[in-house]
């Protein structure tokens, strides 16, 4: 009478009168489709929970009275299974037979699993009437729902609440009525439904499917590739017809396990959009650059002429060769992209390397986790992860803090979910209240600017309750006692009115963490972009190096990547600083060794990072540029600032999918390839190099960015040879130790290998940091860090502090997704978010016109009522160019990251009543 | 039986008070247990009266309460099953109103002897007034320090909390209500684990019936061998008969295990209303075999009633005269089946409606001869079939119906509707 023990060892038991073996933990079920039997099952899907309610899949076990759901029950040693037994037969054809006949003729899909059952068990028309079924619902941008095929198995139900953990749909009513239902019986479309199309992916019979009958039409080709959005790393497979994706699914990869979200499921089509580049293009004479965007991207022709490739590219490699060859390299810079591959990400850096002659080369990770890959080679010698998102599951305590998981890394955190769900405790830490808060333990909402008096109080009560890690302070660090003096100040009580968190909180958390058996961090672009974000990690690497929380499973630092390649990008060395591998460009021999790699002198000066670009061509020491894939018209702080500098440029060329507000600064334009339509490998948050595959040809004359990138290279002087990608690759793999032992051949079979991995039969390390850290004496190093108020306070005249983030549907400046007609549906126009008691002070409502001005700028876009938000803060997505939050940022730099204070300023909120009218 | 134990309000009036539960040797038992026994020594003594399940499972309870887990550092709970919705059964609702303390010293024993500190009453939504009456009980005898803290000067403690459900039959499936106090949809747990090793939020867990939970204070009182000398030795002491239908006096009679039918019936009941002749009998509300007339010799225990392939059930016995059609009768209960199927199982789920659709179909006289036998196969594919037993308890009526009363079935068929009622419309036309 008690749960049948999983034990480690085989099992064997008889299968239909044949000896076979069931792993530690296999069901019949799984065990009989291993040895070649298939058994009929429905509400049972890889991945999912076993339910066992559809009893398509009952077999017959000789001594017990009923028949055993096979998905759910473990074999013991010496269990005689029947799974044809006349009985066992006749019950899964009865199933069958009232399920067929309960679900509607139309298909809705060409894989109906209920129907591939009742071919090979033979049922004939059901003998039963249909039951009534719910009206179809095409409510959803993306999702059909036709719950008249739906036969109540509850994948989708798992899918939703116990896998993704959206908790949206749900089983109401019962018996023969009981149906799927979206949270109270809601037209999909507007319920609290966030797209992730898990519910799509699990259901057998069609009853849930992607819009437009998508599903229907049968694929040329499936392609497995990469997502193109964020930092998780999701494999996905494109469904590919005549050069078209036609749908996307999620495939097992090992940072998503098959599960995707919105973006990456839908939001694909913006590579067939009409803004798409298909032709070169080269700016009219004589049209003046001017800050005030005006082009119209769907018809640039006012301002661009289109221009053969042979004449656009002379043209952009001219323009930079004239500068280098008169005003030398160091007036010449070149913006990568971590949205490229990492051959793209190398062959550029490269480039401006060894052809402009300069280290100003630099990408998005300026603006994102700098302060934190600073913070963290000055602790621990390694700005990469030292623990994978999968290690939740055998964390015991997880801090999530800065980072809105949700919508930024919305995969990552059903994991999270999960864990929290499996009874590990979640700590968020946020001043705005996001989803994932809903999940945790404890959210600590402490006020904007404060992360270093909080943590620090953390660090205070762990020191004083004795909760350190002695052994490992003495063994694997130093500067303790730096720390120890610095925290001695911070008491939780004193911190309790500077951070807004209640003194016996911070202990209490502070004693989770200290004490749980693993304790993760992760954090995103909370912690990282304000002036004092390397102090702000800081604090986090002190927390772990004190605990001993770092350097085993389910324990260590993780700074959420944002970019699909941002981790690859900035190990191919597209920084300023450092040459491929963080090796520093100021090293002599480091210098050397790379001298040799690629046959050239090199500039031994560190070059100029992203904001500071800006200001050298505003100096005017700077005067032409390539940017390829980055849009810093929409993404840098102050954007006047950016935008004055971009127009200043005697010479800009850009390289992307599309005119970009960036593009429009161009002096010419060459039309770039998307993420399906190339080959290529990128790096994900947890330091996994992963094979994205080609599965479309580009439009109309579009390139291969590595074909355009050499083709400037030759114009520039280079002579490069690259045959294909693997020759970049493999290149890229001299320069890069950690991947040395995954080869190009290994990608293209395993699809996923993890660095650092040192030879071909090395799986790769998710956990380092385990004897020692990578400085220089394999010591870690203690940095304390003192309390340091934002940039730009709130004042009288401005007194709302803006925070500038993202949305679940829309990626970075938009210029992707905005043009994904399911993502642009959902989300279509930009939005304030707005504490509800705020609004109503401010005499608005929800939908109103807001004009938000900073010092720098104003914007006007519609309120949205937060309840998460602290009164007097500001939340904006800046993806939308028609209200542009950077233009109310403050370009205030981190000292020592040079990130911008993205996620603090002043600025003054009121209803727009003119534009009402 | 001289006096009754479980119906003791028809021999004392006001029992459910306090005072007057006191006065008539009220909670003696439990201070007995508390302050004079270890806790497996209270089991001991359940397990050799051989109390055996009064929910009409007829397990015996100290049995149960012996499959907890010795060595779990997990809270162990309590769940007093009080979901009492079995069709023709009525039995709990008279404790639970009429009767309150001997239930609440029976959780409080039972408590102290699997070692819970909290325990569970879930009562079923419609009981208001039996959750009223409950939390007036528990109210007083909080006051009087029979619950809380170191009750008895023991130091055990124990907190009672009485929650109600919302109305569906499948909360008084024990892990339907388990599920159901954990706040989400009853759905029945696939068994094992058994809720003695995963029960409510996953702790080691005892599900008792009220009738159970209520004859613990008269085992610890009068000892095992007390119980044991009432009824059968192998399922005895004392059992509330619930009769309904056409009798002429329908209640409920506080007898010995193992009664004779027919005496409850004819002795108890009154016998058929009206002087008409029997028909058939539900014995065990609605969820097992229907009986004729020639079966009610059969005595009312567990395993006399196994024997002639019936189930004693929670004996709630449903009369039915010779008037009834035993096609509409099937229709009712097949109804009920339809109505309250979770809805997680497709056999249960889609059976149970089909059962129900196609015996519509014949009372309406629409049938099919293959009706019946399809009836009959879509009963066979769901028994043993499905997480928990209402598909069984479906089925197993139905197929009984069929089986034992085959030609009114047939008859509906062949003449296109009931013929009773068309006898009894006959004479009015004429």
């Amino acid at each position: 009478m008690t749960a049948v023990p999983e034990s480690a060892k085989p099992t064997s038991f008889l299968l239909d009168g044949r000896a076979v073996d069931a792993l530690p933990g296999e069901t019949i079920l799984q065990a009989a489709r291993r040895h070649g039997v298939d058994i009929p099952h429905l509400c049972y899907k890889d991945g999912l929970r076993p339910d066992g309610n559809c009893r398509a899949c009952v077999v017959e076990v000789k001594g017990e009275r009923p028949l055993a759901p096979s998905c759910c029950r473990i074999p013991q040693e010496g269990m005689e299974v029947a799974t044809t037994s006349e009985r066992a037969r006749h019950s899964q054809k009865m199933v069958l037979e009232l399920l067929l006949s309960d679900v509607v003729e139309t298909t809705y899909t060409l894989g109906s699993e209920l129907e591939t059952w009742a071919r090979a068990l033979e049922i004939d028309t059901p003998r039963f009437a249909p039951r009534r079924q719910p009206e179809p619902d095409a409510s959803h941008p993306a999702i059909a729902v036709n719950l008249d095929a739906c036969i109540q198995c509850t994948r989708c139900q798992r899918a939703c609440r116990e896998e993704q953990v959206n908790d949206v749909i749900g089983y109401a009513l019962r018996g023969s009525q009981a149906k799927i239902i979206f949270d109270v019986d809601d037209p999909m479309g507007s319920s609290s439904c966030v797209g992730c199309g898990e519910c799509v992916q699990a259901c057998p019979t069609g009853a849930l499917m992607p819009a437009k009958e998508a599903g229907l039409i049968e694929p040329d080709k499936t392609v497995d590739s990469v997502c193109p959005y964020c930092g998780v790393g999701c494999l996905l497979t494109y469904h590919v017809k005549d050069n078209t994706i036609l749908q996307v699914t999620g495939r097992d990869g090992p940072s998503n396990h098959g599960r995707l979200c919105v973006k990456g499921r839908y939001g694909f089509d913006y590579i067939t959009h009409p803004h798409r580049l298909t032709r070169p293009l080269i700016r009219k004479s004589g049209i003046p650059k001017s800050t005030e965007i005006t082009i119209d991207p769907a018809d640039p022709s006012d301002v661009f002429r289109e221009a053969s490739w042979e004449e656009a590219l002379d043209f952009a490699a001219g323009g930079l060769k004239k500068i280098r060859d008169e005003k030398g390299g160091q007036a010449l810079a070149g913006f990568g992209s971590a949205k490229g591959s990492n051959e793209e990400a190398y062959l550029f850096q490269k480039l401006v390397r060894t052809g402009f002659g300069t280290n100003n080369v630099d990408h998005c990770t300026r603006l994102c986790h700098a302060s934190s890959v600073v913070a963290l080679l000055e602790g621990i010698g390694s700005g990469a992860v030292s623990n994978q998102v999968a290690d939740v599951a055998e964390a015991e305590c997880i801090i999530v803090i800065g980072s809105n998981a949700s919508e930024n890394h919305p995969v990552a955190a059903t994991f999270m979910k999960n864990a929290a769900k499996a009874g590990k405790t979640l700590v968020v830490m946020d001043p705005r209240r996001t989803e994932l808060a809903r999940h945790a333990s404890y959210y600590l909402q402490f006020k904007p600017d404060t992360d270093v008096a909080l943590l620090n109080a953390m660090m205070h009560t762990i020191i004083e309750e004795g909760l350190v890690h002695q052994e490992f302070i003495e063994q694997r660090t130093a500067g303790f006692d730096l720390i120890k003096q610095n925290v001695a100040g911070f008491s939780p009580e004193e911190m309790e009115p500077v951070c807004g968190i209640a003194a016996e909180t911070i202990r209490e958390v502070a004693r989770r963490y200290a004490t749980a058996s693993g304790s993760m961090i992760f954090w995103g672009m909370g912690v990282s972009q304000h002036i004092h974000g390397t102090d702000n990690a800081r604090c986090l690497i002190a927390l772990a190096l004190m605990t001993g929380q770092i350097g085993r499973p389910g324990t260590g630092l993780h700074p959420l990547r944002g970019q699909n390649n941002v981790q690859g990008a900035s190990d191919a060395g597209l920084i300023p600083m450092m040459f491929p591998e963080y090796q520093r460009v100021d090293n002599e021999e480091v210098r050397q060794r790379f001298e040799a790699l690629w046959g050239v002198s090199l500039d031994p000066q560190a070059g100029l990072t992203v904001v500071e670009i800006m200001d050298a061509i505003l100096d005017d020491r700077l005067h032409g540029m390539y940017i390829m894939g980055e849009n810093p018209a929409m993404s840098d702080p102050n954007l006047h600032h950016a935008r004055q500098a971009l127009a200043k440029l005697d010479h800009l060329v850009v390289q992307d999918l599309f005119l970009t507000e960036t593009a429009a600064f161009a002096d010419v334009i060459l039309p770039a390839s998307a993420l399906p339509e190339k080959t290529g490998t990128f790096t994900n948050t947890d330091r996994r190099v992963q094979l994205a595959r080609k599965a479309l040809d580009p439009p109309g004359q579009a390139r291969q960015d590595l074909d355009i990138i050499q083709e400037m290279a030759r114009r520039l002087g280079l002579d490069w040879q690259y045959h294909d990608t693997a020759a970049v690759y493999e290149e890229m793999r001299q320069a890069i130790s950690a991947l040395g032992g995954i080869s190009w051949s290994r990608l293209e079979s395993q699809d996923s290998v993890t660095y650092p991995c040192w030879t071909e039969d090395d799986p790769g390390r998710p956990v380092v940091f385990q004897k020692d850290f990578p400085t220089s004496d394999g010591i870690a190093r203690f940095v304390p860090a003192r309390l340091i108020h934002a940039d730009e306070l709130p004042d009288a005249e401005f007194p709302f502090v803006l925070i500038t983030g993202r949305q679940l549907e829309h990626w970075h400046t938009g210029a992707m997704t905005r043009r994904a007609s399911v993502l642009n549906a959902i989300e279509p126009q930009p939005v304030i978010n707005v504490h509800p008691e705020d609004l109503t002070a401010l005499d608005g409502a929800e939908g109103d016109l807001l004009t938000i001005a900073s010092r720098r700028g104003e914007i006007t876009a519609y309120a949205r009522v937060d309840a998460g938000l602290q009164r007097n803060e500001i939340f904006i997505p800046f993806c939308y160019q028609e209200a542009a939050a950077n233009l109310l940022t403050n370009e205030a730099l981190d000292p020592y990251g040079k990130i911008p204070e993205f996620k603090y300023c002043a600025v003054r909120v009121s209803v727009n009543r003119t534009a009402e009218a | 039986m001289a006096e009754n134990v479980l119906l003791r309000h028809e021999d004392v009036p006001d029992i459910h008070k306090l005072d007057v539960y006191l006065a008539h040797d009220g909670y003696a038992a439990a201070r007995q247990a508390l302050t004079t026994l270890k806790p497996e020594e209270v089991t001991a003594q359940v397990k050799e009266s051989n109390l055996r399940g009064r929910g009409g499972a007829g397990f015996p309870a100290g049995v149960k309460w012996g499959f907890l887990p010795k060595d779990s550092d997990k809270p162990v709970y309590l769940c007093c099953n009080a979901d009492e919705s079995e069709p023709g059964t009525f039995k709990d609702r008279a404790i639970i109103e009429k009767n309150t303390h001997i239930l609440l010293e029976g959780i409080l024993i039972t408590c102290y002897a699997i070692n819970a500190h909290t325990a569970y009453i879930y009562i079923r939504g419609e009981f208001a007034y039996g959750a009223k009456c409950l939390e007036q009980a528990l109210a007083e005898a909080y006051g009087q320090g029979l619950f809380g803290k170191d009750i008895f000067g023991s130091g055990f403690d124990l907190e009672v909390y009485v929650h109600r459900g919302a109305g569906a039959y499948i909360c008084g499936e024990e892990t339907g209500l388990i599920e159901s106090l954990e706040g989400k949809r009853a759905y029945p747990r696939i068994k094992p684990p058994f809720p003695a090793v995963y029960g409510l939020f996953g702790c080691p867990t005892i599900v008792n019936n009220v009738e159970t939970l209520a004859c613990v204070p008269s085992i610890i009182k009068n000892g095992p061998d007390w119980f044991r000398s009432i009824g059968p030795e192998s399922g005895p002491g004392p059992k509330i008969y619930g009769v309904s239908g056409h009798v002429e006096k329908p209640g409920m009679f506080e007898l010995p295990m193992g009664m004779p039918l027919r005496e409850v019936i004819y002795d108890y009941a009154g016998g058929i209303k009206d002087g008409k002749q029997l028909k058939a009998v539900m014995p065990a509300g609605s969820s097992f075999p229907v009986l004729t007339p020639d079966e009610i010799d059969v005595h009312m225990d567990f395993d006399s009633m196994r024997a002639i392939g019936a189930f004693l059930g929670t004996a709630g016995i449903i009369v039915m005269d010779e008037d009834t059609c035993m096609v509409r009768a099937l229709e009712i209960v097949d109804r009920f089946y339809h109505h309250e199927s979770c809805g997680q199982c497709s056999p249960c789920r889609e059976g149970t409606g089909w059962l129900h659709k196609l015996l519509v179909r014949l009372e309406e006289g629409n049938g099919k001869a293959e009706d019946i036998d399809l009836i009959d196969r879509i009963c066979t594919n769901m028994m043993g079939n499905t997480v928990c037993v209402l598909a069984d308890a479906a089925a197993m009526p139905t197929q009984s119906y069929l089986t034992k009363f085959r030609d009114e079935f047939v008859a509906h068929v062949t003449e296109g509707g009931c013929p009773l009622k068309k006898a009894a419309v006959q004479p009015e036309a004429a």
